[in-house]
């Protein structure tokens, strides 16, 4: 796992804060779960970073590790069964790991703050909106009932909202999913926090609404210069709003690249069979391309490159050896900045 | 009600992973091996609990001793000697035999009663169980699946055998009857008892009714009788055997209290319920009668109600 | 809301009618005859017995009967003891406020200690102090009420004496504690693991996750956010108790010597009663229906969701 994260040269794109290095670095990080059935190692060495204002896409299928790697960040795994036997995650300068519970329960929600897929059952339905809205304020800043409820209703006008003065007393079931998901969004956004980890953000709602509501996101957050992280399995969401990717694959990061040079040129074959399964119009009326097999059983990885079992391009060396993040580099060897792949057969892939 | 009619999904492992979060519980991810159903899954998951390993052991004792209770003690329980009830304190070393829990004020041997007792209560429980199983899944069921009128009727009909207590109908039905035997006790527990199991088929199945699967069978053009029979009937099963197989305990434990009132089983009758509240006279002075049939009653329960307790846990990927 | 309340009491007409029709045709379909009764183990005498049968309307048929005593009770009359042929209504207002104390305070011990109970051994799953109270909890049900009635009467009365073994004045509630401790054991066992399983299923629920990333307090959120959601079948058990716990009375106001209701139902079977068992329960049914009323209308109060037109 001796991996090279190239991202980490590349200067931040809007500069946030004081603060000199990274907003946020995984580094190293590794997440597994003691079940009966055996240890389910989840998350094996991820490194990615993440500056103020920037967007960082975490691209992968379901079960690649993304979702566990954010709740690591945030600190809301349940340890147990989960355990992170190794890793770093750097927070402004800090290791977050090595801090006390009760600092990191401060740092939720003010400093890093994060947003769920399915709003409905995220948020809690017995309570108003206002209550759950006003929480944020009440708890954190000991603000009084009144002034944050005051508080709550501006921020519900500030995601757009209609009439968040009536509405603050309303329960979660009475929004539609759009609604919902922006009532998600003010909550994480309420103390202004520095870094946002947004999980499948848009995944459980209507394409119509999906638009709107990335928009409303990618509009706070270059207002609030957040750092954010995007977590989705839907490459369509990440060509607008990210700056820069990471695919993930059965816990590990496969290819990082910034957003449209991956487009353009894929440095791994699973990046490339994910962008090929997406249906374009040019190529209507030929048979959709699809990754053959199924995500592997994390109890039992494959050994070797963990995607051999699916590659189009496998070979021996795929088998037995695990292939490192290695950077990526033209063909005459000049870099390319922030771009890195973990397959042994880089240089076919986004050359060949 | 926990929703267990949910089959784990086996094709995706982002819920796998959720719910190895949750609980410590992970499937073969994309493995293919085949779907595993709700079953098989809490199968699995059972053999390896303890709860469950102790307790079955337990109730197939209690079984094996109900059916050959001469297996266990060639002593006879019925017969009293008023000479030993003066040295009826517990002999603990003389396993099995005679005099191994001591005698009661009438002499007879406390082992071979506790022995012999367990058939009568295990028939009770046992029985009622199986009674209020049938009948009172029967009314959930069709309460639950046709809806409309038919369940406001059978919810009704439900209502007006819930409202009136347990216990208090048990003894009313019982007081008529002098010579109380198995079959009528059995018969006046189960006459009140069925409710519950209804209620908790009803809603069962009520849930499962509405589930995809159901649907699509309907939509295949699936019949009426093959819906219930073999999509809606298995999957709302469960709750309804965790709730029988807890209840079963709660069965033996009402008998007893109904002979406490003497409102149980006759004299001539050899039982626990009987033995127990015979010997609430005298805990002061000899204990050793009440705690050996009362530990067994207990023990006995407790393993029914252990049993349902981890079967509920198997089938519940929320508690696991 | 209103107009949902006045359907729900309409539903309750038919269950109320119902269930008094059932238990009248237990008491009097099953064999045994109060009036023969009263001569005990002496051969009654065939005339009077008519004429005591014919004088209570009892010679009557039972839709009759039936019928003759819904109408009697709707004016408050609820008919006279065969024996010593006292006011029945009489027997039941001065043996309900008895029961109704113990009930309450056997209800308190379930709320309190229960919740309490399950809260704990559902946030703290699978250490000792939930083991702890699992095994407790399933040690006092599989283990018969009476012999825990006797058992403690023993322990606390007669050798310890800090309480009086049985019941002397029931308007003294000191006296009642123990008692009412024994009467609500049960229930405080089942509470206990109908919270301690509801805490459980909840502990995992996605809100509960967006409570943690919110960064509250531990305690807000048992407080705020898992107990209020957990509580909802909980309050289901405890409203539907309060009838079971007045009529369900009879082996603990048997050990403690109290003359309340359970006292009232056991002397009304063992003789025979009829009337005074009709009476009883018709009480105790009105009480079960208005109690399970309630508690519908508090799971508006606690689930939003649940909005009733």
């Amino acid at each position: 796992m001796t991996t090279i994260d190239k991202t980490a040269d590349v200067p931040a794109p809007r500069s946030g804060g004081n603060y000199s290095g990274h907003l946020l670095e995984v580094k190293d990080l590794h997440v597994e779960f003691h079940t009966r059935d055996g240890v389910v190692k989840a998350v094996n060495g991820v490194n990615y970073s993440v500056d103020a204002g920037e967007t960082l896409a975490v691209l992968g299928e379901s079960g690649s590790g993304k979702s566990v790697t954010a709740q690591a960040i945030m600190g809301i795994l349940d340890m147990p069964p989960g355990k992170i036997p190794q890793g770093e995650i750097v927070f402004r300068g800090q290791d977050m790991l090595k801090q006390s519970n009760e600092e990191r329960r401060k740092m939720r929600g003010s400093k890093i703050a994060m947003i769920f897929q399915d709003a409905l059952s995220s948020l809690n339905p017995v309570l108003s909106v206002g209550y759950q809205l006003g929480e944020m304020f009440r708890v954190h800043q000991g603000m009084s009932r009144k002034d944050a409820k005051a508080r709550s209703i501006e921020l519900m006008d500030r995601v757009k909202i209609p009439a968040a003065k009536e509405r603050v007393s309303d329960y979660p079931h009475q929004f539609s999913g759009g609604m919902r998901q922006r009532i998600m969004i003010a909550m994480a956004l309420a103390l202004e926090p520095d870094l946002i980890i947004a999980d499948e953000p848009t995944t459980a709602l209507d394409v119509t609404v999906q638009a709107q509501v990335m928009d409303l996101l990618a509009e706070l957050q270059r207002e609030y210069n957040m750092g954010l992280i995007l977590i989705t399995h839907d490459l369509g969401v990440v060509a607008d709003v990210a700056d820069k990717i990471a695919v993930m694959y059965a816990g590990r990061i496969v290819e990082t690249a910034p957003v449209h040079e991956l487009y353009k040129r894929p440095a791994h074959p699973y990046t490339r069979g994910l962008l090929d399964s997406i249906p374009r119009l040019d190529q209507k009326g030929q048979e959709l391309y699809a990754i053959k097999g199924l995500p592997p059983n994390l109890l039992k990885a494959p050994s070797g490159c963990a995607f051999n079992p699916r590659c189009p391009k496998a070979q021996d060396i795929c088998r037995t050896e695990v292939p490192p993040l290695v950077p990526v580099t033209e063909r005459d060897g000049a870099e390319l900045a922030g771009r890195g792949s973990a397959c042994h057969f880089w240089k076919e892939t986004i050359h060949g | 009600m926990p929703d267990l009619t949910k089959t784990p999904a086996v094709d995706e492992p982002e819920v796998v992973l959720a719910e190895a979060q949750a609980g410590g519980k992970v499937l073969d991810g994309g493995e293919a091996n085949g779907a595993r159903s709700l079953w098989s899954d809490a199968w699995r998951d059972l053999r390896r609990r303890p709860l469950f390993i102790i307790s079955s052991a337990l109730i197939l004792v209690v079984l094996l001793m109900a059916a050959f209770p001469g297996l266990f003690t060639s002593a006879d329980p019925a017969s009293g000697d008023l000479t030993k009830h003066f040295l009826g304190e517990p002999k603990l070393a003389h396993f099995f035999q005679e005099d191994w829990f001591g005698y009661d004020r009438q002499g007879r041997s406390i082992y071979a009663r506790t022995v012999f007792g367990v058939r009568n209560s295990v028939m009770v429980g046992v029985g009622v169980t199986l009674l209020v199983t049938l009948f009172g899944g029967l009314v959930g069921m069709l309460a639950g699946y046709f809806g409309g009128f038919w369940d406001s009727l059978l919810s009704r009909i439900t209502d007006v055998f819930f409202g009136i207590p347990f216990l208090l109908g048990a003894m009313v039905v019982l007081n008529a009857f002098t010579n109380r035997n198995v079959w009528v006790i059995t018969g006046a527990l189960a006459f009140l008892g069925w409710t519950q199991i209804a209620r908790v088929m009803r809603g069962a199945v009520i849930t499962t009714k509405h589930a995809d699967y159901v649907m699509a069978a309907k939509a295949l053009g699936a019949g009426t009788k093959r819906i219930l029979f073999r999509h809606v009937l298995p999957n709302a099963v469960a709750p309804v055997i965790v709730v029988a197989t807890i209840a079963l305990g709660t069965y033996i434990v009402a008998e007893s209290t109904l002979s406490y009132l003497g409102l149980g089983f006759g004299d001539d009758a050899i039982s626990w319920g009987a033995d127990i509240s015979d010997a609430t006279n005298d805990i002061r002075n000899n204990p050793h009668t009440l705690i050996f049939p009362a530990g067994m009653l207990s023990l006995t329960v407790l393993a029914f109600i252990m049993l349902g307790d981890a079967v509920r846990e198997a089938l519940d990927p929320k508690l696991r | 809301m209103g107009r949902y309340v006045a359907r729900r009491l309409l539903q309750m007409i038919p269950v109320f009618i119902g269930t008094t029709l059932l238990i009248f045709l237990m008491v009097n379909a099953l064999p045994g005859d109060p009036v023969k009764a009263l001569w005990g183990d002496k051969p009654p005498d065939p005339a009077q017995v008519a004429q005591i049968k014919h004088d209570r309307g009892l010679d009557l048929p039972l839709w009759e009967q039936y019928l003759h005593y819904m109408k009697g009770l709707f004016q408050g009359d609820f008919g006279k003891t065969i024996a010593g042929n006292r006011p029945i209504l009489d027997e039941i207002t001065q043996a309900f406020p008895v029961s109704m104390r113990l009930a309450a305070m056997a209800w308190t011990f379930e709320l309190v200690v229960g919740i309490t109970l399950g809260v704990i051994a559902g946030i703290r799953r699978g250490r000792i102090i939930d083991t702890t109270v699992t095994m407790f909890t399933l040690l006092v049900i599989s283990i018969p009420i009476f012999v825990f009635g006797r058992g403690l009467q023993l322990v606390f009365g007669n050798e310890l004496g800090w309480v009086k073994p049985t019941v002397q004045d029931s308007e003294n509630l000191e006296q009642l504690i123990l008692p009412a401790l024994v009467l609500g054991l049960v229930g405080l066992a089942y509470v206990a693991r109908l919270t301690r399983t509801s805490i459980k299923e909840n502990r995992s629920a996605d809100y509960i996750r967006t409570a943690v990333a919110k960064g509250l307090p531990r305690r807000r959120i048992v407080s705020r956010h898992l107990l209020r959601n957990s509580l909802i079948p909980v309050v289901t058990y405890l409203g539907t108790d309060i009838g079971a716990l007045m009529g369900g009375a009879v082996i603990t106001e048997g050990i403690f010597n109290v003359t309340g209701v359970g006292n009232l139902l056991f002397q009304g079977i063992a003789r025979r009663e009829g009337a005074v068992i009709v009476g009883v329960v018709t009480v105790l049914v009105l009480v079960y229906l208005l109690a399970s009323l309630l508690v519908d209308l508090l799971y508006a109060v606690l689930d939003p969701r649940i909005r009733y037109a």
